[in-house]
């Protein structure tokens, strides 16, 4: 299993949905390396072996000069960048690869499991060197990450020659396998959609704490409905629309906040939007929240949105659904493919977007039950069937079946 | 001793849809009824023009057809007024062929709410007037006065039953359902529980659902079905009997069933098996009260339908955001009545249908998925969204009225 990230050092789903899904497999049986490209403790991971690649810290996973954005990713092969180079990812990258070649030296897997473009020339590389099926598994492609924009071009490269040399692919839903069969050209049944599930048990009880968000638990008592959304601030979540459907919203109906919580480059820009609309007092930011902060963001919310311009699958909708959120979600997002019980609606299309928050605003009876009704659909997706349905993968993909 | 006959009753039902109707629309566009996208089946317009061709049309002519072939033939129809409504506009053609076959003498129409509303179980006046609208429509275009009332859904309970006696009608008609017959057969003429004068008829609801619901499914057993074969279950079902009340929605034949699946030349032949036996004939409704007599009394204190396993009113009342959906509609019938405003009434009353917060009906993703085949919206919730907004707009001109009316003393 060739990764990225694990919780807790992951920055996003890919970690959470590499989890769990490794601890799905395991107690199918499945004996699991898996190789991430830093070095730390990841506790309750005794289901199977993790693999430093390099003695990084996990904060420089992205390489020294810090977080990774694909905009200053060097351009370059990987036999292009210089051993003990680490200063971006390519120079990670190669690292990564390096030690995927001499691991397989001593060890053949029976199938090589690799999670997006950040693992898959090392994939290829074990593939090539072992003769091994290669999955290679979608969570995001170059083109979500961009939203409306053209990606890296070396990203893109990667992905196409990922996705070629897999045997098998497996996209988080069906508008990443759209994705995959019209920007890459690859066929349709080389893919199978597995959806992510939500580790109910993971989420765990806690006490929600009334005080975390005091101000707004307030403005509730007064009748106000707090619309949420959780995420990074890039152009791939689309909020300057949701910015524009709350000031559409507020138009109609005055008792409505909107709790901003989460962190990134298009910040300031939505302040500013905010202000030119002239609803930035009904705006709350919080800056990036973890922990206790970010469980109460989902718990205080009334409505979480999910505002994405493209979405492979969107796990944090089926988080705020366990917090007990009504669900508005886009079109372009995947999660929207596994549930009924929300309302869907087209990111650019902020009239709807505001149609649906007042609607929920202003009936009790529509926010409970989609409340409650979603709550039943999410609870039928579980870790065990997706494992199942990835063991069913590899064997086939092993016994020549399926090419 | 009467001859042993089968009732065929069809329901000609089609609802004023509401559009994709946003809180923007409303207050700005009084236009709820009418979706402006073509392609969708919240264009009422264009249903009506597809189900007139795949059904109504076809239908007719072969009704007609019988008719003329068959002097035993008979049959009932229930017409909702937003039907009929549909109709003049959209298919004129389509009504006369209706009065056609009322000219015929040979086909009887069924009394019901003009807007196919839900009105019995929230306002007693409201509804009366619905049936009293209704009849004269019926009057005004068939040129006759129904002995004999349906409500919508066939929901039926013993308050309607005296209800409708006490009304005039000589018979009312229910579900023949099980759990409350029990040994008994539906293929009897009933009274209903705490009545004289009027006659209860059962639907047969296994004979009417092989072809309504399982003509053509072909994970059935008994698929394809024949007219033979179904000519042998109903022989059999008769055998000690006097009636089969086959009751079902018109749109069985080339809308719910298609007609390539054979619908139209199942039926046709059925019926000229069936009258082939000179023991065996037709009814319309009201000669079927006429000619039996009620051999018992059958009581339901609960509401009964013709609608899904549970037989009850769920699918239209089940949640929350149905019953608050009917709960602000009808708490506007005062208001609305004292304005005046026949357009402003006429539009409270069409949001009366009940097909409205049937589309906001959550159970079925636990139902399976019949109910979605017959929403033209995305999702309950979205039903219930539209809805909410057009009711709003309702209120909105409600209150603009009662200003002016103010103003004007």
């Amino acid at each position: 299993m060739l990764g990225w990230e694990l919780p807790p050092h992951n920055s996003g789903g890919l970690g959470v949905a590499c989890y769990h899904m490794s601890k799905a497999l395991a107690l199918q049986g499945a004996s699991i390396d898996f190789v991430v490209p830093y070095t730390a403790q990841h506790p309750d991971t005794e289901f199977m072996t993790i693999h430093a690649a390099t003695k990084l810290g996990p904060l420089e996973r992205y390489g020294l000069m810090g977080a990774y954005d694909s905009k200053y990713l060097r351009q370059l092969g990987l036999d292009e960048i210089n051993g003990g180079d680490l200063y971006d990812m390519r120079g990670v990258q190669k690292r990564y690869v390096e030690y995927v070649e001499e691991m397989v030296k001593d060890k053949t897997p029976d199938a090589i499991h690799a999670h997006d473009w950040l693992t898959m020339e090392a994939g290829m590389r074990a593939k090539e060197l072992t003769g091994s099926p290669l999955i290679v598994h979608v969570h995001a492609t170059e083109f979500d990450r961009s939203g409306e924009k053209y990606g890296n071009p070396i990203v893109h490269e990667i992905e196409y020659q990922g996705l070629m040399m897999a045997d098998r692919i497996i996209a988080v839903s069906n508008i990443t396998k759209s994705i995959i069969m019209q920007k890459y050209a690859i066929p349709a049944d080389k893919i199978d959609v597995m959806y992510n599930a939500v580790d109910i048990a993971s989420l765990g009880t806690y006490e929600y704490d009334h005080r975390t968000y005091k101000y707004l638990e307030s403005l509730k008592d007064e009748g106000y409905t707090v619309v949420a959304t959780i995420t990074r601030f890039t152009i791939q979540k689309g909020l300057t629309h949701f910015i524009r459907a709350a000031a559409r919203a507020s138009e109609k109906h005055d008792r409505l906040v909107f709790l901003l919580a989460g962190d990134g480059e298009q910040r300031d820009e939505l302040i500013r939007l905010g202000a030119e609309l002239g609803i930035a007092d009904k705006l709350f930011f919080t800056g990036f929240v973890r922990g206790k902060q970010w469980r109460d963001a989902y718990n205080v919310a009334d409505i979480f949105v999910m505002s994405s311009v493209s979405e492979p699958f969107g796990l944090t909708a089926l988080e705020a659904a366990h917090h007990n959120s009504a669900l508005i979600v886009t079109r372009q997002s995947g999660v929207g493919e596994i549930l009924g019980n929300i309302f869907r609606y087209d990111f650019w299309d902020t009239d709807v977007l505001a149609d649906q928050i007042v609607g929920i605003a202003t009936s009790p009876a529509l926010q409970q039950n989609l409340k409650e009704n979603v709550k039943h659909e999410y609870a039928r997706i579980s870790w065990h069937d997706v494992a199942n349905q990835c063991m069913q993968l590899y064997r086939r993909v092993r016994e020549g079946v399926i090419a | 001793m009467s001859k042993r006959g089968i009732v065929l009753y069809l329901h000609v039902h089609q609802p004023l849809r509401v559009r994709k109707y946003s809180i923007f629309d409303t207050a700005e566009h009084h236009d709820y009824f009418d979706e402006s996208d073509t392609n969708s089946d919240r264009n009422n317009e264009r249903v009506l023009r597809k189900v007139a061709d795949k059904s109504y049309r076809p239908m007719n002519a072969l009704l007609e057809k019988l008719l003329s072939k068959h002097p035993d033939f008979k049959v009932s129809f229930s017409i909702t007024g937003t039907f009929i409504e549909q109709a003049e506009k959209w298919a004129p053609d389509v009504l006369e062929s209706f009065k056609r076959l009322v000219a015929t003498g040979r086909v009887d129409i069924v009394s019901e709410t003009y807007y196919h509303s839900l009105a019995f179980f929230y306002s007693r006046s409201e509804f009366e007037h619905q049936v009293d609208i209704h009849r004269q429509k019926i009057k005004e275009l068939f040129g006759i006065e129904p002995s004999v009332f349906r409500n919508t859904e066939l929901s039926y309970n013993d308050e309607l039953a005296k209800w409708a006696e006490g009304y005039g009608f000589k018979g009312i008609m229910a579900e023949g359902w099980d759990p409350v017959l029990e040994w008994r057969s539906p293929n009897h003429m009933y009274r209903p529980a705490g009545t004289k004068n009027i006659s209860l008829m059962l639907k047969n609801y296994r004979l009417s659902d092989d072809v309504a619901f399982r003509f053509s499914n072909r994970a059935w057993s008994a698929w394809p079905l024949t007219a033979d074969t179904y000519n042998e279950w109903a022989n059999t079902s008769i055998a000690d009997s006097s009636l089969i009340n086959l009751f079902m929605d018109y749109e069985t034949f080339g809308e719910h069933q298609w007609a390539d699946t054979g619908i139209f030349n199942f039926f046709e032949d059925f019926v000229s098996r069936w009258l082939s036996n000179p023991d065996n004939t037709f009814y319309t409704t009201s000669e079927a009260v006429a000619a039996h007599q009620p051999v018992g009394e059958i009581s339901m204190p609960h509401t009964v339908t013709w609608a899904d396993t549970e037989r009850d009113l769920t699918a239209w009342l089940g949640n929350n955001m149905q019953q608050e959906a009917l709960r602000h509609l009808y708490d506007l019938e005062e208001p609305i009545l004292r304005s005046g405003d026949l357009a402003l009434i006429a539009d409270w009353r069409r949001l009366q249908t009940s097909d409205h917060v049937y589309y906001m009906c959550t159970k079925w993703f636990t139902d399976g998925d019949v109910h979605a085949y017959f929403s033209p919206y995305e999702s309950p919730y979205d039903a219930f969204l539209y809805f909410m907004n057009a009711l709003r707009y309702v209120r909105y001109r409600l209150m603009e009225y009662h200003r002016h009316g103010g103003l004007h003393g």
